[in-house]
């Protein structure tokens, strides 16, 4: 009988290169058969490679788990799901079904909101840019509009004037809570008295009703003290508002930021270690709530959270097209999913999982993707077996920002699919086609090629 | 391939190299690799022999086989 073949490889040994940080386990990748026991091979003969995959359990459960967080430590909570880090609708229409209501950044995810089935009045409209059609249409159909500019209160006085509406309204605030970088492009500042400016220039119109008060510091804030600060300076900002005009603050938006178990490059502890649990973030934010609000009084928290709910639900299934050895000694393989559709690629190393043994000590390696492009690396820092052509890797967490991100590039966009809480899988978005592409190009007749 | 030569190998796959001190790990098939290089063999007979010896299609250890070699280039064992 053969002995079992392993395929040969040879490594030096040094000493005192000790890996302190446990990233790159000696003893081989993770190897993963099944997503939410449906088998990976099953998922790429039916569907192709590659796939990415979404567990409607693992998103359910994390949202719950979200959600608890907060509404066991607050009594008046609502969850806006952030459109822009996963709109397709499968994933959408399961939040909503667990009862969050829409957050969106522009007039398209407002439409794909609409067209879902959410009311204007379960919409939250952030963002910088909203065209004065796409105002007409949240303030009409009584979306709340977390006001980011000056002209922007400009724009929806003359809305208000033309509907003879008066329209609820928050204006987002940027500020200093300790953390770096501080987004500071988006809303009135606080410390320099613009937010102050803004609820002046609101006051003095008299056309627009102040109900709320919106922050979003950043994302993957791994600092929960930021949120306590940002909550109290809210706080503080509303009783001012309340205390000097008309107004009633009714909601504090603190948005999202809230981080999810991937590994954000630059970082070297394992997320396990650097991504402190929800309900921590839970904890400072309900607590900076209730110690700074006057008795009774219980304004809405709402919360814009996105990667943390979504990021771990989603897979991405990748094959092993080609392997070469790199001038260094390291190895690239080459794989069928790149940066085109792994946008997040450049601010995490995913886990990599195989979807088999392979015989053979791991090495350092540099999975590439499949573009022409030098940028198209997926992860330069892996550390697998040598992998037969052939070999799937499971990428994840990739459920945050990734379908949404995504680009048309070189290649097709490939097929999405949904594994069901009763194991059935359903095809969420078909793979693209050349006519997806080409639909709305337009070949002027002289220029058509003659055959 | 006389640095070769000068390679103790170990059956478990220790490589010591006298004259750099460097010390290597290979497996079981690295072993077998080395062994036919330092005997001299060429590439169409390793290949040969690894299809005999493991069972594995011609096609997979040409490949391997090429990429053994260009580690060994890396580490500069052979030229």
């Amino acid at each position: 009988m053969a002995k079992r073949y392993e395929k040969p490889v040879i490594h030096r040994l040094q000493m005192g290169m000790m890996n302190k940080f446990g990233f790159a386990s000696p003893f081989g990748a993770r190897v993963r058969k099944h997503i939410d026991g449906v088998a990976i091979d099953e998922l790429v003969e039916r569907f192709g490679s590659p796939l990415f995959v979404f567990s409607e359990r693992r998103l359910r459960q994390k949202f719950r788990e979200v959600k608890n967080a907060f509404t066991l430590r607050y009594p008046n909570v609502e969850f806006s799901w952030s459109y822009k880090t996963n709109y397709l609708d499968a994933i959408a229409a399961i939040l909503h079904d667990e009862g969050a209501t829409a957050e969106v950044v522009s007039e398209f995810e407002y439409e794909k909101a609409r067209r879902l089935g959410v009311p204007g009045e379960q919409i939250i409209y952030n963002g910088p840019y909203k065209p004065i059609d796409s105002l007409r249409v949240a303030v009409k159909e009584g979306a709340r509009i977390n006001i980011d500019t000056f002209e922007e209160i400009a724009d929806l006085e003359q809305v208000a004037d033309e509907l003879g509406i008066r329209p609820k309204v928050a204006i987002r605030v940027n500020m200093d809570t300790g953390i770096h970088p501080r987004w500071s492009r988006f809303g009135f500042n606080y410390e320099n008295g613009q937010a102050w400016d803004a609820v002046k220039r609101i006051a003095m119109g008299g056309k627009l009703d102040l109900v709320g008060l919106h922050c979003h510091m950043g994302t993957f804030i791994l600092k929960p003290e930021a949120y306590e600060i940002e909550v109290k300076k809210l706080v503080d900002l509303a009783y001012r508002i309340e205390d000097e005009y008309d107004f009633k603050i009714e909601y504090i938006d603190v948005g999202g930021g809230f981080p999810s178990r991937n590994r954000l490059k630059g970082i070297y502890l394992p997320p396990d270690v650097a991504v402190p649990p929800i309900d921590e973030y839970a904890e400072r934010i309900t607590t900076a709530l209730l110690s700074s609000l006057r008795p009774g009084d219980y304004p809405k928290l709402i919360l814009e959270s996105g990667r943390a709910i979504v990021d771990e639900s989603g897979f991405l299934i990748t094959t092993v097209h080609a392997s070469k050895r790199l001038p260094d000694g390291r190895r690239g393989y080459v794989l069928d999913a790149g940066v085109n559709i792994l946008f997040t690629a450049f601010w995490y190393h995913f886990n990599v999982e195989i979807d088999r043994e392979v015989q053979g000590a791991a090495e350092p390696c540099i999975l590439y993707g499949p573009l022409c492009m030098n940028i198209d690396v997926v992860d330069d820092r892996a550390y697998l077996p040598p992998l037969p052509r052939g070999t799937r890797l499971i990428l994840s967490p990739v459920g945050a920002y990734n379908v949404t991100q995504w680009m048309q590039f070189i290649r097709y966009r490939p097929a999405v699919v949904l594994v069901g809480e009763d194991g059935k899988v359903e095809l969420i978005r078909e793979a693209e086609s050349l006519e997806d592409i080409v639909r709305r190009e337009r070949l002027p007749e002289r220029l058509k090629l003659k055959g | 391939m006389n640095r070769l030569a000068r390679l103790a190998i170990s059956d478990e796959g220790f490589i010591f190299d006298p004259e750099t001190g460097n010390s290597y790990t290979t497996n079981s098939t690295g072993v077998f690799i080395l062994n036919l290089l330092k005997s001299g063999a060429d590439e169409d007979e390793i290949v040969k022999a690894l299809v005999e010896e493991y069972g594995v299609d011609e096609e997979e250890a040409r490949r391997d086989l090429y990429d053994f070699l260009e580690q060994l280039r890396v580490y500069r064992l052979i030229d």
